[in-house]
């Protein structure tokens, strides 16, 4: 019983979203969105409305989440310039390898976050997590050093999410 | 054709680049991983600017376009990461020009090897 009810909550607001997505009172859409809404409340377990999720309205961490946003978009521009950078170049400058990170971050939503914006960055894919060290597919290796790659890697993002899913 | 039609059209133009990019990153690139960094990023510029320019011509869609940039770029990683991993626990090879592989050390020290 105290698994479902979490479930129960998540349904309105999910179906609430379909309608505003869809924009329309059609008692077709209208039925066709509240069963969506029950299946991805089940699936999801109500995880999405649990208390974690509320941390985020915690007005530093909601800025630091704002703040995240055109960082990371700033981000994938400079990796998607630096990968067209390097696949146009006719010598194709490139010195991959795999290097090991650490991480200070503990939640696994945290390091979640911090792996998808690593491969969302300039030449660097996350490839595995073992504990609190994540292995990265680097295309131009600049450091071997934990440390250093670290710093290069990881430090950046994790300014942010340290406060987010801190 | 008004300028919300040529910006549109010049921002969706501009996203297609990247996606060629991503596609010319495939075949030039040595081996699987550096594939897939080819792959994954040039191919998220590529699919957020060809939805903002599909939001320009058609102001009414921006809202579900962004739902659908929004799934993008949290599903993307989670696949490249996936095709990452497999890929070198079923023994798909690193190209020869690879300077460090500390994966396997990795693996070892926290016991999963």
């Amino acid at each position: 019983m105290a698994r479902l009810i979490p479930i129960l909550i998540a349904i309105g607001p999910l179906w609430l979203l379909w309608i505003a997505f869809t924009g329309s009172t059609d008692p077709q859409e209208l039925g066709v969105g509240l069963v969506a809404a029950i299946l991805v409340a089940i699936v999801a377990g109500g995880e999405p409305f649990s208390t974690a999720t509320f941390r985020i309205f915690h007005p530093r961490r909601f800025l630091y989440a704002l703040a995240y946003v055109p960082y990371l978009a700033w981000a994938i521009v400079r990796s998607n310039l630096d990968v067209a950078r390097r696949v146009l170049s006719p010598s194709l400058p490139i010195n991959p390898g795999i290097v090991r990170v650490r991480t200070r971050l503990t939640s696994p939503v945290g390091r979640t976050v911090l792996a998808n914006s690593i491969t969302l960055t300039p030449g660097t894919l996350t490839v595995d997590i073992c504990d609190d060290e994540l292995c990265i597919h680097w295309v131009d290796v600049q450091s071997e050093n934990i440390d250093e790659a670290t710093r290069e890697i990881v430090s950046g993002f994790e300014k942010y999410l340290e406060v987010i899913f801190g | 054709m008004g300028a919300q039609q040529i910006i549109g059209a010049a921002v969706t133009l501009l996203g297609t680049a990247f996606l060629f990019l991503g596609a010319l990153g495939i075949v030039r690139m040595p081996d699987l991983y550096n594939r897939m960094q080819a792959g994954t990023k040039a191919t998220t510029l590529g699919n957020l600017l060809t939805l903002l320019g599909l939001g320009i011509l058609q102001p009414a869609w921006l809202v579900k376009l962004a739902l659908i940039a929004l799934f993008v770029l949290v599903t993307n990683p989670i696949s490249s990461h996936a095709l990452a991993r497999a890929a070198y626990r079923s023994g798909v090879p690193l190209a020869d020009v690879t300077v460090r592989d500390e994966y396997p050390e990795a693996l070892q020290e926290h016991g999963e090897a």
